[in-house]
Formats: structure tokens, sequence, C-alpha cells
């Protein structure tokens, strides 16, 4: 039973992991993939880091970039896996 | 199955993995080692696969590079494939009915794989594959190839049945390394597959199924090698304990000390980064995948320096065609170079290790 987290906890999380990522500070909404800044190891990583936190499992139907673009839609995914 | 049966000098010299000996390493259970029970593996952590490819790492790295090749494509499948993907193959993998090929590297493609030219085209149901690959480990006897290519100008995955019409092998014969690997150049040429073989869409990033199997094939390769490593120190210690020059023996020279000490520290050095990855995987750390490119990266070149030491402190023994040492000279170079180069390995270490820096944590 995943205990529930709240949305900006785990905004934080997030927005910090992310930003130890990149080599730049980021806002919420700014997409990290399409300003090249996300190596395919790291994807890989930022997935691991998902699944490891917060106790879920990323799945193939999970593997939608708009999972995963920015913060807040990587918040949203989160939020959406950890409440079923 | 003993490795130390294993007659990994003659493998060498023929260019050739006896398939009586592909067959005893199936029955043996070593290529579902860490595929899940469910799907017909022995379910083991990375910590015993990683032991199970440095035993046999030590004796013969064309056998662990056949774990290797197989544990890439079970690892992108059990990660990524469909509950139906998963149970369609890796049964078949776990029990070596299936031997397998991971077909990335291109004449254009090796380090920059997302510049693939190879191409998937949709026909209905039917996915067409058409291009070339190169140097794909076991590449003359694997039954199905994971091929990384381009669906709609995307990098994504197909399964390729060997045995499909349009498929070709070219075999490698005389490589510097890995010469019993059965290595192969691999032609696709409007093979024709069913759709369910696409294995993940069009992801993110290189393709996150060939990121995860590069980075298990990175893990294998990294245990290999400090078998390698282990290997040569018990040689050059051996050799230099018993072989006498001038009355004394080799190893009572303080030069010689000097590089038997050398040798072990790095050998166990890199044997403890391996462990480290393996823990770090076994606990589903996200840091598993920077300390697997850092064991990868430190035991390839333990192994290379190992080797190049056994093979000078073994003399004209080292270099004979039968010598482990002098094979190792040889399969070691290939280790800094195939699953991320040590170059390619650096900046990613440095990379990782700036990142605190750049968030300012350190000011």
């Amino acid at each position: 039973m995943q205990t529930e987290v709240p949305a900006e906890d785990v905004r934080a999380q997030l927005l910090e992991f992310v930003t130890s990522l990149v080599s730049t500070e980021l806002g919420p909404d700014e997409d990290y993939f399409a300003q090249g800044l996300i190596s395919s190891l790291v994807a890989l990583e930022l997935v691991t880091f998902v699944e490891h936190r917060f106790g879920l499992t990323v799945d193939v139907a999970d593997l939608d970039l708009d999972n995963f673009r920015t913060v807040n839609r990587l918040t949203g995914f989160v939020l959406a896996k950890t409440a079923g | 199955m003993d490795p130390g049966e294993f007659d990994a000098a003659g493998w060498d010299e023929r260019g050739v993995l006896p398939v009586e000996v592909r067959e005893a390493v199936a029955r043996a259970g070593w290529l579902g080692t860490d595929i899940p029970v469910d799907h017909g593996g022995k379910g083991h952590s990375q910590r015993e696969l990683g032991e199970l490819c440095a035993e046999i790492g030590a004796v013969c790295g064309s056998v662990r590079a056949l774990l290797t090749v197989q544990g890439m494509v079970s690892a992108a499948i059990a990660r990524w494939g469909t509950a139906a993907q998963r149970a369609a193959w890796l049964p078949a993998l776990a029990t070596g009915d299936r031997l397998a090929g991971f077909a990335a590297t291109e004449t254009g493609a090796g380090t920059e794989l997302s510049a693939v030219d190879t191409r998937f085209e949709r026909d209905g149901g039917v996915l067409t594959v058409t291009g070339g690959k190169r140097w794909i480990t076991f590449g003359q006897e694997a039954t199905v190839f994971l091929v990384l290519g381009k669906l709609e100008g995307k990098l994504t995955t197909v399964l390729v049945e060997a045995d499909r019409a349009g498929v070709t092998t070219e075999p490698v014969r005389g490589q510097l390394g890995l010469r019993a690997a059965m290595i192969a150049h691999v032609g696709f040429d409007g093979v024709r597959v069913p759709a369910e073989n696409l294995l993940a869409p069009p992801g993110f990033g290189l393709s996150q199924v060939v990121t995860t199997a590069l980075d298990h094939g990175r893990f294998t390769v990294a245990w290999g090698c400090a078998g390698m490593a282990a290997a040569c120190v018990d040689d050059a210690a051996g050799h230099t304990a018993r072989r006498r020059q001038g009355g004394v023996p080799l190893a009572a020279h303080e030069l010689v000390r000097s590089m038997l000490a050398r040798m072990a520290v790095d050998a166990t050095a890199a044997r403890q980064l391996c462990v480290a990855a393996a823990d770090a995987r076994d606990a589903k750390e996200p840091g598993a995948i920077a300390a697997t490119v850092m064991a990868k990266y430190a035991a390839a070149r333990a192994a290379a320096s190992a080797s190049q030491d056994a093979v000078q402190l073994l003399g004209s023994a080292g270099c004979a065609p039968d010598s482990r040492a002098g094979r190792f000279f040889r399969d070691a170079k290939v280790m800094q170079i195939i699953e991320g180069s040590d170059q390619v390995s650096e900046l990613h270490i440095a990379d990782h290790l700036l990142r605190r820096y750049r968030t300012g944590e350190s000011a």
C-alpha cells in the first residue's frame, strides 16, 4: 500500500533530482529533453529514480516522453501512478 | 559444468565455441541466471550473476560473452516487453532454446548509436526491417536479433528471428580478441516480421531498450574483466614464485614484486567496484547505472594492465599460443572498447561527479 505523498513534496523532490541531473536551474515547466540536457543513460537513471523514490514501476505503457519531459508532467505522472 | 574444464585456448585458436559447449552452458542454466523464475529463469541476484561472470571470465571471455549478450537481450525484454512479449521470449532465452544477438552497431554508428541507418517500415500488421549491422557477438549462431533502427524517423527496437527471409550473416574471423565469440556482420534486407515484434514504442533519449541492454552488458563485462584480472594475478604470481633466474625465484626481485603488488591492488579494487555496482543494482538504486559504468571502466582497465604485466612476467610462456595471459591481453583490449569505450566512460563518470558541484551544494 503506497502512502500518499503530497503533490508539493513530489514536485520538490523531482525538481531537486532533475536539477542535479542537468547543469542548470530548471523551472517546473521547462522541457529538459527538448533542451538536449538528458542523455540516454541519464534518462534511464531518471526512470530508475522515480521508481525507487516513489515505489512505483514504470512499464512499457508509461514510456511516453510526455510523462517525463518537465517536472510538472513528471509530478502528474507520479501522482497518477501512486494514486492507483 | 566446471569452467576449469574449458578448452578456452583451443576454441580461441579455432575461432569456434562448439555447439556442445553452448548446449552445456544452456543446460547449466547459466543463460537464465537473472531472468525471473516465473519466466523460466533462475531469478538470481545481480551479485550472483556477477560472481558467475567473474568465474567464467577468468577462464574464457567468449563463454562470458555468450552470457553477456543473452543477458542484454533478456534484460531488455524483461524490463520493457509487454506481458505477452515476456511470456513469448523469456522462457526460450532462459533455457537457451533461443540464442540472442544484439544488433545495434553499424558502419556509421558505433559510440553514437543514434546515427543508425537501419529502417523499420510499417506495412499493415507487418514491419519491414532493412539495414546492416556489424560486430554482432554470436551473430553466427543467434536465432533472434534485437535490432536498433528508426521507425518514422524515431529510434526503436524490433526482434527479428534469424530464420526469416532476408537475414544474412557474414562470419568475422581473426579479430583481435574474443575469437570464439562467433562474431558476424548481419544484414537485414527487407525482412518482414509481425508488428508484435516491436519492442517498446519509440521512446525518449536513445531508446530505453538499448540503454537497458547496454547497462546490463556493461555489468557482466565488468565482472568478466574482474575475473580476467584476478586470473592474470594468479598466473603472474604462480610463475614468478616458481621460475628461477640467477639462483633465486623471479619473485625475489623487487621490480617483479612491485608489478605484482600493483596488479593485485588494481584487480582487487576493480572487483570491489563490481560488488558495489551489484549491490546498487540489487537495491534498484538510481545510482546503479553510474556505479556500473565505473565498475566496467575500472575492471576493463585492470584486465588490460594485469594481462599486459602478466605476459611481461611470463615472458615466452606468456606469448605461447595456449597462454591464458596472452589471450586475455588480446581480449582485454576489446573490453576497453565495447559497451562504452574508456573515453566515453570517463565522460560519464566525470559528468556524474560534477553534478553535485554544478548545483552549488559545495559552495
